[in-house]
């Protein structure tokens, strides 16, 4: 995107888990709300609108983002993952599998966000320890769980994760 | 909340962004990770017409090493300083890993960091320590200032309208000798701001004497500071304990803190007193004590 003019509206094209799709967004439209309201992908989800609680995170090239916070302009041409992209033919990523069987999710608020950071980290490394976890997803606010059980679920998405890459 | 309308302008080279920031003067802002302005702008605290968004201008991007000297675009994520790999230098990764949390990191700038003069951000204090230089251009020409004299005020630096951070550089340490460096910082959570943040550097000669000493204080003025009493006094001599008690002291004595909800005034100066103490120590016992941060 080269120009914008203030109020105008154009066609922003994104390719999002793996789909070109295009849609009309304001200069000042923000990726969280152009995701969930232009592309009506509302699985990223919006908490703070503060760019503190990391629930709108998706990742932009691979590279885990604060929605709410890097404009839909931006996001044309580029690559968007959200949690939409996550499973396979009805058949949930070893991420999401992982969350259901350690109960790493209690409301699920903060899920979304809580995937997408995990999903950037284990495609570096799969093999992570409890530390690695911890400060990866500390951008990432859980007002449920007490992240027990989500640093359980990423250490063992990423085990079978390994096992898969081999 | 969205923010108020703007127009938006895309560089794709630095000489479109330098003609874009020499028309709108005042009324545009530099966007670079967005990680300061487009939170104000939402909070309609902040409302520029114009945008002009550098992330695609491939010159400001890249961190190169040049005989020990680093030399960082101004499009540097805090992300790249975090996993860089600069034994010469390790005073930048301690810091990095500390500023905000991991998402926020792999989008906001070393640059904007800067530009955005927040007297509680942490490369301020840190690229003080440092002695490292601001490079700044406009249209017609390049200028370029020691950290010392970038920053005028709370959110106030030297940089005009229509200039343009390009680069920063960070000077290589003496040849010889160790080279120690850690960021300490108070926090009252996890990814927040410094209450207090403390920047240390020293090189050291064969003898234990200090070659050059660096000490930059974040939150507890109404800039970054640096506090060259302090590193006066501990240039040339050991870092005995009774040196680093004194110099302790005295870069406490440089601060100046405001009491808030955070702390008083007399308790963030005291902390400015025991993390240089900490990180002076930490360099005499030549300790790469990876040290994440305290409180
Ligand atoms: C939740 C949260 C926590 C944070 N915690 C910390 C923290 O603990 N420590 C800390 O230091 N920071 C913290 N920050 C701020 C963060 O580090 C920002 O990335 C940084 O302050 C601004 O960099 P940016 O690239 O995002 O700049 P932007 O937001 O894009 O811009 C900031 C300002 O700098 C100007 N600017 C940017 N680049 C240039 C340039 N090359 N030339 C001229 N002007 C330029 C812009 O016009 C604007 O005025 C936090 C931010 C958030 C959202
Ligand atoms: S909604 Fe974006 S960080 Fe909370
Ligand atoms: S599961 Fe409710 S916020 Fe995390």
């Amino acid at each position: 995107m080269e120009k914008v003019e203030s109020r105008a509206e154009v066609p922003v094209t994104l390719t999002i888990n793996g789909e070109t799709r295009t849609a009309l967004a304001e200069s000042r439209t923000l990726l969280a709300y152009f995701i969930r309201e232009n592309l009506e992908l509302t699985g990223t989800h919006v908490g703070c609108d503060t760019t503190s609680c990391g629930a709108c995170t998706v990742l932009v090239d691979g590279v885990p983002v604060k929605s709410c916070t890097m404009l839909a302009v931006q996001a044309d041409g580029h690559v968007v993952e959200t949690v939409e992209g996550l499973d396979k033919d009805g058949v949930l990523h070893p991420l999401q599998q992982a969350f259901w069987d350690n109960h790493g999710l209690q409301c699920g608020f903060c899920t979304p966000g809580m995937l997408m950071t995990s999903l950037a980290l284990l495609r570096k490394n799969p093999n992570v320890t409890e530390d690695v976890v911890r400060h990866a997803i500390s951008g990432n606010l859980c007002r449920c769980t007490g992240y027990v059980n989500i640093v359980k679920s990423v250490i063992e998405a990423g085990q079978k994760m390994a096992l898969e890459e081999v | 909340m969205f923010p108020e309308a703007f127009a938006y302008y895309a560089a794709h080279t630095l000489d479109e962004a330098l003609d874009y920031v020499d028309q709108y003067g005042y009324d545009a802002k530099i966007l670079a990770g967005g990680q300061s302005l487009l939170p104000l702008m939402k909070l309609r605290l902040a409302a520029p017409a114009v945008l002009i968004d550098i992330n695609a201008v491939a010159e400001l991007t890249g961190v190169t090493e040049t005989d020990g000297q680093l030399h960082l675009g101004a499009l540097t994520r805090h992300s790249t300083m975090e996993f860089g790999c600069w034994p010469q230098h390790p005073l930048v990764a301690e810091a990095a890993q500390q500023i905000a949390d991991p998402i926020v990191r792999n989008r906001g700038t070393v640059a904007g960091s800067l530009a955005h003069a927040d007297p509680a951000a942490d490369w301020g204090a840190v690229l003080l320590a440092l002695n490292a230089r601001v490079e700044v251009r406009d249209k017609h020409q390049s200028r370029a200032m020691p950290m010392r004299e970038f920053f005028i005020d709370t959110f106030t630096t030297a940089l005009q309208p229509t200039e343009i951070i390009t680069r920063v550089e960070i000077p290589a340490p003496p040849a010889f000798g160790y080279v120690g460096g850690h960021y300490y910082k108070l926090e009252r959570k996890v990814g927040d701001f410094a209450v207090v943040g403390v920047a240390v550097t020293a090189t050291l000669d064969q003898g234990g004497r200090v070659l050059s000493a660096g000490i930059g204080l974040s939150a507890v003025g109404t800039t970054s500071l640096k506090a060259t009493g302090a590193e006066e006094i501990l240039v040339g001599q050991r870092l005995t304990p009774e040196l680093i008690s004194e110099a302790a002291q005295v870069a406490a004595s440089e601060s100046s803190p405001f009491g808030d909800r955070r702390g008083s005034e007399e308790y963030k100066r005291a902390m400015v007193q025991v993390f240089v103490e900490r990180g002076l120590l930490a360099i005499a016992e030549g300790g790469s004590r990876v040290t994440v941060h305290s409180a």
